[in-house]
């Protein structure tokens, strides 16, 4: 017999259930940014730096201002009392002289670099009169690579604002009586998530309330909003920030942007609306790039290759300006480098250096795609140079179940690293034997024998998610039986309403397609923090769940009273209060429930109005998942094209609250993963003119590059941080491809250590390939 | 810029007087002078396919075609697939196998296979894929929109020879 105190029974958690965020979508009713208008809008064009890095003498808009229909054209002069846009996450001490202001001022620092923006009553118009505006620049030596030594980014500052450092042991002492050392100088390549959609701010000031609206909003409104606001000198009950939905995130989209706050300062001060629609080339030259970073790293080991120290210098390139998330990417690099091995000893160094290229942030699994590739390529150059099997030695260095929790001394976004839980050898038997290993050696090896050039690779990792500190939820039933959850969480399209919906359905006992999620809108909301870090199924779920759970006790208390029976005989199944004990019997519905509980109704007795609660969640603990890739790739020898033979991806979440979201989340991310591996790149010319600047030179995988990915989704280690064990599934895809792939085509080549460079793209395959030739012949490996 | 001339586009069986430029492409005509904002802007220089459309019976690149261009001719977009609210096969198909996520490239896909399903009911699974690659999704890793794509067909060809 259940109870009302007894665990809800599963209906809708850990199922593959369809999405309630698809219809509208299907069916072309979706409101993503460009699809917002207001009567009598205007729209702004940016004019953006042509330099990499100048002295801006003058600019002149008199022509773009002569124009027929061109409203007002914008300098730094005109919004110079507005402040640069501060840090979100990671602030550091000797950032903030390098945070972006809304246009250049003395210097421009990046071709795109915001310099003037033009309003108009036509975007066409607008982008017309853009080109009329004259630029007078002196053109200064640039600064575009972070591994050499820091240049000037203005007089008396150098290109080199911080050393983030992390560490714990006696370093020094291990790589005094190691058995051997191994080093490896490691470099990803500068690509991003590019979204489909491009950015988008619709901003419109309503004098009628005094309030400023910015719609197209996304990741983290209600931090945007307090930005916004203190920004413009605002109360922030005086903006509000609505989201729409969002054509990918990944990390850039939804941070707050100088265009952004352009939008709204120019809609408060014009008393128009004032709309802003990227197109592809600012895209690729203005939002945020990632992931750029060069690493030297070197491992203290003993004669059985297992790991007595690591070492770490990483040199980040942030391009040219400190933009919100501060240090967050060389930071998680640092941090996370060790992954999933005992470390006993650990030093990490990562300067944070300046380019005069676009600025920096996120892209899923932010310094740990990169970090992963260092780790794993050197555990590979571990097995070579003592001779070992790379998965052997990969075991001998695992932190072991038993083992959990385990407090790795370092910290990062605020939070001590505590692995929470895992079981990281047992995943990585299962993925070997789901490609069964040992065979699929051996095929490879036969196919190489007879003169092909293919390969496989293995990679481990951890990731992180479920970032706290808070999240509050508030779910309601109406009146007439529906249920409305409101979250200050964010969607960026990975299918939160569906799985929060699925949650509620399960801790309330309705069908989860009777709950409508609203999220992103600071109005209906004081709290939120939004969409990233994979926090969400982790921190809002909870919330959800407290909520859904107080909702349901307050049903079944009332119910009670008006069946006249006691609580403890009482469940809510789909939507009805019922006997437990009876299969047949009067019921009450959650409609009828919150009618008695209207303010006006007698049947109320005292109780708050409504059937509605609201639940917060804490954690101060990030939590950890994990998992395993394995790639098979074989390399073409005269093109030097990889192909992916075969992909695998095992990944632990803890528990799985809607298992095809999760692999659909795990394949997109392999797919941004791939594209990062093997042909992403944003490239520039030696006076940093971005050669990256349209989709045929930034090249996206197709459906014909991408391998037909298997997924493995295991709970074995369920988060003891939160009650329902959840970990997040959003980045586990991406974080280890490079990691993995890298080491297939070392494989294939048949030479350990060869892949050092991230993309792999076929002309540096071929320069592989024939250094591969000339070291057969010398016998001087790359990495010692 | 230079003279607008009014010009009438057919979209979904409607027709739209509109008032455009020369140079006024196709896809913010549909967008904004007739208000079907289902179909996306990705790229505007043809590569990522979000603005797909289907002019007279063929996909089409709806940001490299100017609307002058497509005078004359039946456009149809993403509006017009479902039955009021009643989606279609495809449409269907792409819930069912979970091939959306974010759904900003979703559009230009349904109308990508729409116009070649309807040309080729029987094209075979290789050659789907190759069509498919002429589209961007930086969402799904094209795995479940390949399953959709192939389940509405094979639907599709059932219900034809049923």
């Amino acid at each position: 017999m259940a109870s009302p105190t007894a665990k809800p029974k599963a209906k809708f958690v850990g199922r593959s259930v369809t999405r309630l965020e698809d219809r509208p979508l299907l069916m072309g009713r979706g409101r993503f940014a460009a699809d917002i208008s207001f009567a009598q809008q205007l729209h702004m064009r940016i004019v953006r730096s042509n330099f990499a890095h100048g002295r801006l003498r003058s600019v002149d808009a008199s022509a773009a201002l002569a124009t027929p229909g061109v409203y007002a054209v914008w300098t730094a002069a005109d919004v110079a009392d507005i402040p640069p846009i501060d840090f979100r996450l990671s602030r550091i001490e000797g950032l903030e002289p390098y945070r972006q202001r809304l246009f250049a001022t003395h210097f421009v620092r990046y071709v795109g670099e915001p310099v003037a923006a033009v309003f108009a009553n036509d975007p066409y118009l607008a982008e017309d009169a853009a080109e009329l505006v004259i630029l007078d620049v002196e053109e200064l030596p640039s600064v575009l690579s972070a591994n050499e030594p820091p240049g000037e980014f203005e007089p008396g500052r150098s290109t080199e604002p911080a050393i983030v450092r992390k560490g714990y042991g006696d370093v020094d002492a291990a790589f005094r009586t190691a058995h051997a050392i191994v080093a490896a100088t490691l470099s990803i390549g500068r690509h991003s998530g590019v979204p489909l959609e491009t950015r988008g701010a619709i901003a419109r000031y309503d004098a009628a309330r005094d309030v400023l609206e910015l719609h197209g909003a996304a990741k983290v409104p209600h931090w945007n909003r307090d930005q916004i606001a203190r920004m413009l000198g605002r109360p922030s009950a005086s903006v509000q920030l609505y989201e729409g939905h969002v054509g990918g995130g990944f990390g850039i989209r939804g941070e707050i942007y100088p265009e952004d706050v352009l939008t709204c300062a120019a809609a408060l001060r014009m008393r128009r609306p004032v709309k802003w629609i990227e197109d592809r080339r600012e895209h690729l030259i203005a939002a945020n790039h990632s992931r750029q970073q060069q690493h030297r790293v070197r491992a203290a080991v003993d004669r059985n290759g297992r790991i007595l120290a690591l070492e770490d210098q990483i040199f980040y390139d942030q391009g040219a300006y400190m933009r919100t998330h501060a240090a967050t990417v060389p930071d998680l690099a640092a941090a996370m480098l060790p992954g999933p091995y005992r470390i006993p000893a650990y030093r990490a160094s990562a300067h944070i250096r300046l380019t005069n290229k676009t600025p920096c942030g996120t892209y899923r699994a932010p310094g740990r795609f990169e970090s992963t590739f260092v780790r794993e390529r050197l555990l590979d150059a571990i097995a070579a140079k003592l001779d070992l099997d790379g998965v052997e030695v990969r075991r001998r260095n695992l932190i072991a179940e038993h083992e959990m929790p385990y407090a790795r001394g370092l910290e990062t976004l605020g939070t001590d690293i505590v692995l929470d839980s895992g079981d990281y050898a047992k995943l990585l038997d299962r993925a070997l034997e789901a490609v069964e290993w040992p065979r699929l050696r051996e095929t490879l090896a036969a196919r190489r024998a007879a003169g092909e050039l293919v390969g496989a690779g293995v990679a481990l990792f951890v990731e992180k998610s479920g970032l706290g500190p808070s999240d509050l939820v508030k779910v309601g039933v109406n009146a007439d039986g529906m249920v409305e959850v409101v979250s200050g969480s964010a969607s960026v399209g990975q299918g939160m309403e569906t799985v929060i919906a699925q949650i509620c359905a399960d801790a309330l006992g309705v069908d989860y397609r009777k709950i409508r999620v609203t999220h992103g809108q600071t109005d209906l909301i004081e709290f939120g923090m939004g969409a990233f870090a994979s926090r969400v199924t982790v921190m809002t779920g909870e919330a959800t769940r407290i909520a859904a759970s107080a909702v349901k006790a307050k049903a079944i208390e009332v119910a009670a009273e008006l069946l006249q029976t006691s609580a403890a005989l009482l469940d809510v199944v789909d939507g009805e209060v019922v006997r437990t004990d009876t299969a047949s019997g009067p019921s009450v519905g959650l409609g009828a429930i919150a009618r008695a509980l209207t303010p006006g109704s007698k049947l109320r007795h005292g109780r708050a109005p409504g059937l509605s609660a609201e639940g917060w969640f804490h954690s101060n603990h990030m939590n950890y998942p994990y998992g395993v890739h394995i790639a098979v790739t074989r390399v073409d020898p005269d093109t030097g094209a990889v192909e992916i033979e075969r992909y695998l991806v095992a990944y632990d979440v803890g528990k799985a609250v809607n298992p095809m979201l999760i692999e659909g989340q795990i394949v997109g991310g392999c797919a941004q993963g791939i594209g990062g591996t093997l042909l992403e790149e944003f490239l520039y010319d030696d006076r940093g003119e971005p050669l990256s600047v349209t989709f045929a030179d930034y090249l996206m995988p197709t459906v014909r590059e991408m391998p037909a990915v298997e997924v493995i989704i295991s709970e074995d280690a369920p988060s003891p941080l939160n009650p329902m064990g959840l970990k997040g599934a959003g980045e586990g895809g991406a974080n280890a491809v490079g990691a993995a792939i890298a080491a297939a085509i070392d494989d294939a080549l048949g030479e350990p250590n060869a892949v050092t460079e991230l993309p792999v793209t076929p002309l540096r395959v071929k320069r592989l390939m024939r250094q591969a030739a000339k070291q057969r012949n010398s016998k001087q490996p790359n990495i010692s | 810029m230079s003279e607008r001339s009014e010009i009438k586009l057919t979209v979904n069986g409607r027709t739209y007087a509109v008032h455009v430029e020369p140079r006024r492409t196709l896809v913010d005509a549909i967008r904004e002078d007739c208000g079907q904002t289902g179909t996306h802007i990705g790229c505007e220089h043809g590569v990522c396919g979000a603005c797909t459309v289907l002019v007279d019976g063929a996909p089409v690149r709806s940001c490299l075609m100017f609307a002058v261009q497509a005078q004359g001719k039946e456009i149809r977009t993403v509006e017009s697939l479902a039955n009021g609210d009643e989606l279609n096969t495809l449409q269907r198909a792409f819930m069912e196998h979970h091939g959306l996520q974010c759904g900003f490239c979703t559009p230009g896909f349904l109308m990508l296979v729409t116009g070649v399903l309807e040309r080729e009911p029987d094209i075979g699974d290789e050659d789907l894929v190759d069509i498919l690659s002429s589209n961007l999704c930086r969402c799904t890793g094209y795995q479940n929109i390949v399953k959709a794509v192939r389940a509405a067909a094979a639907e599709l060809r059932l219900r034809r020879t049923a």
